[in-house]
């Protein structure tokens, strides 16, 4: 038992819901109580779908678990392929009908129904929403080209045919961060390198679509959260290979770029005259940037949004990544191996009470997180950016946003440097805040986010006892020349600086710290 | 009762469970903290509902089964009792924890009542521990609330006193105004139950007169029964009518004089009735058609067509009980359509057949249905705004009045600033 105050993802059959709801001529037949239709909503208000999605919740009751719940399993599937006519159907089950044990999948598979049938077995009590989806996609792809017989892959196949290459873009599914302007930013810039799109699935793509995956000369894996696993098995069986670098950013949508040309055995790509079809590197350069220097960054979030994020803020903005981690536990290794590279632990958990905990001791200046990372860092007074799913109706804006490719570097440019002040604008508020105009505190346009505000500084001076709160001989005090150095420090590092100091003193003796102990403890530690 | 027509559905439901009553529950009760002993999905379908409302530490919280507490029972209620342990410690201002059954819980079998009862032993009085079924398979949506309050009733002390209890959550502004009216007519001691605090419950006995605020409270009422209280006879108060009916019951038990009653009620009615007037206006003749969520359709419907003229295409319910309902059917015209128990997509294929101006729906189904140009209000709304009395009647109109007000404004013939 785990006790869960906010989880970041659904349970797994939420992710069949999202393949289901990303395709057309799909349904999904799920054995649910009446409760698990609030499932609906997520597509319906915060994905703000205009139509439902394709599911039929048997909404078993008490009352019908003595009697026969395979017949009313029956009767539903029954009804549901009359009325909607799918071209295939999932049938699955959810927690509780996982305990009934009434294998709707096996129930479906002995109807005789005209269509082809993918049972679904979703561990509901150990694997999580993403696990769903990938999980789904791939027993799907698997179900539909079971017939297809394996042909001879030939990279480079294209050139005999006298074709221009073709692949499939794969993983982009709703309730996907940013999933809708990616594909369109992806297949500009495929279009550009003269290579076409095959299938895009699942979003948007029929049964008819998936049969057709063998037809390419290669899979782009977007989201390998959702698409790895389908990616593998069509490189077993079928001999296609895949892409494993997520384009986003500049230098990932670089390596990308020159990645796929050589698995299509294409002209050897220079990518590098071409990344200035983005503004990030030149804005990143310009001089009004060079505040961004070694802004202490906190990135948490899905493991491809985690990675993608931690080196564009490394490589492409000068940040300094203080830390990292993810949720994902079927991503946790790769997070993990990168965050060594930078000298850092990953955090891999689904608390976030515990991501807030760790935020608060990295003491970061920019949060790139999830929703719930938004809330924390807004508690904590941090700016914040959101990079990754869980989905909220404000991460799906009206206007064009991708993340991938040229475009996607430069919305996120604008995402993540926009809480954070500008340059001039920090620079003259930091060297004006102690005249009398500045004396309220002066805010930017982020209010209370820039953290120049005199509420944090008013309330941490009254906090300023012995962090450790105790009265015993080991006890320390500041001095009010010391409190009013130790007001100077950013209130972000305050608290990490006011718990060193008086380790420090305690190390050496010192009951009173003044400011030359503030100085001596930092000079300590930076040795 | 009226001439109602009341018919019956079965087939795939579109309804919460009664674990959604926690997001208001909650809040009500700053000292309580519920834990639902279920899956991720019930997790999940809390936080869904609960929408942005995301506070540092939430009262509220779901211990996951997982697969090894799923392979014997005696493990699940240890487990159990270290989470509520640890959950105690971390959060001494809880004063009493609800353990919210769920269908995961139920289906196994793990056996709340004992682990309440096990645990307050172990807690001895500094927290109050208590059980009650939130499930899908055994409630929908608002019995939730029905369920956490009849878990309370046991616990209120006893008092033979001459009193009025308002049972059932209310939004405390409309609270402390009701109450504010009763006092007024000469009431002298009005509770509510739940109180704000869940340590401070109004007592009961033999003098307590019960008004319920809330439909769906059939299991507390009847445990408020059994602790000797009398449950007035009313329809619900909602818009004025509703209102006025429901008031007149408390005074009328009480032997308070109906002309002095009157002489009090009469400006608030007028003033209500002039306020109402605009959205009658927008209402009157618009087609309804209401989809089962809250249990609040039948009043809902009936406020909405006898003060507001609106026409009942059909009334879903989640499910009926006649006795609650008698007085609010006596007022709903011959003939009204009331469906119990729901066929989606039987219902959906009516709902297109009578193209309604406006359908009162859960939160799953809206979108679709503007998409299809039909407007919508959400059901669950009506259980998060302060629309309960003679004051709030307009409140309550606007509610309705405002999406069809929206789609009058939204396909205006566009004006053509050539034409001058
Ligand atoms: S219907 Fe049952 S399983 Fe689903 S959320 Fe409600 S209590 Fe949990």
């Amino acid at each position: 038992m785990e006790l869960t105050l906010w989880t970041y993802e659904g349970p797994p059959h939420v992710g069949a819901m999202r393949i289901a709801s990303s395709m057309e001529g799909v349904h999904y037949v799920l054995h649910a109580p009446q409760g698990d239709t609030y499932a609906d909503l997520l597509f319906t208000m915060i994905e703000r779908r205009g139509q439902r999605p394709p599911v039929t919740y048997t909404t078993f009751q008490a009352r019908d678990l003595g009697g026969d719940t395979a017949e009313l399993v029956k009767g539903h599937i029954q009804e549901a392929v009359e009325r909607f006519q799918p071209k295939t159907l999932l049938v699955g089950e959810s927690c509780t009908a996982e305990l009934i044990q009434d294998q709707p999948g096996s129930l479906a598979k002995g109807m005789g129904l005209n269509i082809p049938v993918v049972s679904l077995e979703l561990p509901a009590y150990s694997k999580k929403e993403n696990w769903g989806a990938a999980e789904t996609f791939y027993q799907l792809v698997r179900e539909l080209l079971k017939e297809t017989k394996a042909q001879e892959y030939k990279p480079g196949k294209w050139k005999e045919e006298g074709r221009r290459p073709k692949v499939n873009l794969l993983g982009p599914s709703l309730l996907g961060f940013r999933c809708r302007d990616d594909v369109l930013e992806i297949q500009k810039i495929l279009a550009e390198h003269g290579i076409d799109v095959n299938v895009i699935a699942p979003l948007g793509a029929s049964p008819e679509d998936l049969l057709r995956l063998v037809n390419a000369d290669a899979n782009v894996c977007l989201y390998p959260e959702i698409a790895e696993s389908t990616c593998l098995w069509l490189e077993r069986n079928f001999g296609i290979p895949f892409t494993s670098i997520v384009p986003i950013g500049i230098g990932a949508t670089k390596d990308f770029l020159e990645e796929l040309h050589q698995i299509l055995l294409m002209d050897k790509l220079d990518a590098n005259n071409e990344i200035n079809q983005s503004r990030l590197p030149w804005y990143s350069k310009s001089v009004d940037s060079n505040y961004l220097t070694g802004k202490r960054v906190f990135i948490f979030g899905d493991g491809t949004h985690v990675l993608s994020a931690a080196r564009i803020a490394d490589e492409e903005l000068g940040f300094q990544v203080v830390g990292i981690g993810t949720y994902s536990r079927e991503m946790a290794r790769k997070v993990r191996t990168y965050s060594k590279t930078i000298g850092l632990e990953a955090l891999i958990t689904n608390d976030y009470l515990e991501v807030e905990e760790a935020i608060k001791e990295s003491a970061p200046e920019l949060v790139l997180g999830t929703q719930m990372e938004r809330h924390s860092a807004k508690r904590l007074g941090i700016p914040c950016a959101v990079i990754s799913t869980p989905m909220h109706v404000q991460d799906v804006p009206a206007r064009y946003s991708p993340q991938m490719g040229w475009e996607g570097a430069n919305v996120i440019f604008d995402d993540w440097v926009h809480p954070l002040m500008m340059g001039l604008e920090e620079h003259l508020i930091g060297m004006f805040r102690h005249d009398f105009e500045f004396t309220d505190g002066h805010q930017s346009h982020l209010g209370q986010l820039g953290g120049h505000v005199k509420q944090q500084e008013a309330k941490s001076s009254t906090t300023i006892k012995d962090s450790e709160n105790n009265l015993n001989e080991n006890s320390v005090c500041w001095t009010s020349e010391g409190e009013s150095e130790l007001l100077k420090i950013p209130f972000f590092v305050r608290e990490k600086v006011k718990r060193n100091t008086e380790k420090y003193a305690r190390e050496v003796g010192c009951k009173e710290i003044n400011g030359e102990v503030l100085l001596d403890a930092k000079a300590h530690f930076k040795a | 009762m009226g001439g109602a027509t009341l018919l019956k559905e079965t087939g795939p439901r579109e309804v919460f469970c009664g674990l959604t009553s926690i997001v208001w529950l909650h809040r009500r009760m700053p000292d309580a903290f519920f834990l639902v002993v279920g899956s991720r999905t019930c997790a999940h379908l809390i936080q869904s509902a609960a929408g942005v409302m995301i506070f540092a530490e939430p009262r509220f919280g779901t211990a996951i089964l997982e697969e090894r507490d799923l392979a014997g029972l005696a493990d699940a209620h240890e487990e159990l009792d270290r989470v509520v342990k640890n959950l105690l410690a971390r959060r001494p201002e809880i004063r009493t924890l609800f353990l919210v059954g769920s269908c995961p819980s139920e289906v196994i079998k793990i056996d709340l009542a004992r682990a309440a009862e096990r645990l307050n032993s172990q807690f001895n009085g500094k927290v109050t521990i208590l059980n009650y079924s939130g499930s899908g398979i055994e409630t929908t949506f608002t019995q939730g609330e029905d369920g956490a309050l009849k878990a309370l009733v046991p616990l209120m002390p006893k008092s033979e006193e001459n009193q009025l209890l308002l049972a059932g959550t209310l939004a405390n502004a409309v609270e402390d105004r009701l109450i504010t009216i009763f006092q007024r007519l000469g009431i002298g001691k009005i509770q509510s139950f739940p109180p704000r605090q869940s340590t401070e419950l109004p007592s009961i006995g033999p003098g307590t007169k019960v008004l319920l605020t809330q439909p769906y409270l059939t299991d507390t009422a009847r445990e408020l029964q059994n602790r000797g209280a009398e449950i007035l006879k009313a329809p619900f108060p909602l818009g004025v009518q509703g209102s006025e009916l429901w008031i007149k019951a408390a005074t009328d038990s009480f032997g308070i004089d109906r002309s002095f009653v009157d002489s009090i009620l009469e400006p608030l009615i007028i003033r209500a009735r002039k306020a109402l007037k605009p959205y009658i206006e927008q209402l009157s003749g618009k087609k309804l058609f209401l989809l089962p969520e809250s249990q609040l359709e039948i009043p809902l419907a009936r406020f909405l067509h006898v003060e507001c003229g609106m026409e009942l295409l059909e009334i879903g319910t989640p499910y009926l009980n006649r006795e609650m309902m008698a007085q609010e059917l006596d007022l709903l015209p011959e003939s009204t359509r009331i469906v119990e128990g729901q066929h989606v997509e039987k219902q959906l294929d009516r709902v297109r057949a009578h193209q309604p101006d406006l359908v009162v729906c859960g939160m799953g189904l809206a979108n679709p249905l503007e998409a299809e140009g039909i407007s919508t209000k959400w059901s669950i709304e009506m259980v998060f705004s302060p629309i309960h009395g003679i004051d709030q009647a307009s409140d309550l109109a606007e509610l309705f009045s405002r999406p069809l007000h929206r789609s009058k404004l939204l396909n205006r013939e566009p004006i053509s600033i050539a034409s001058n």
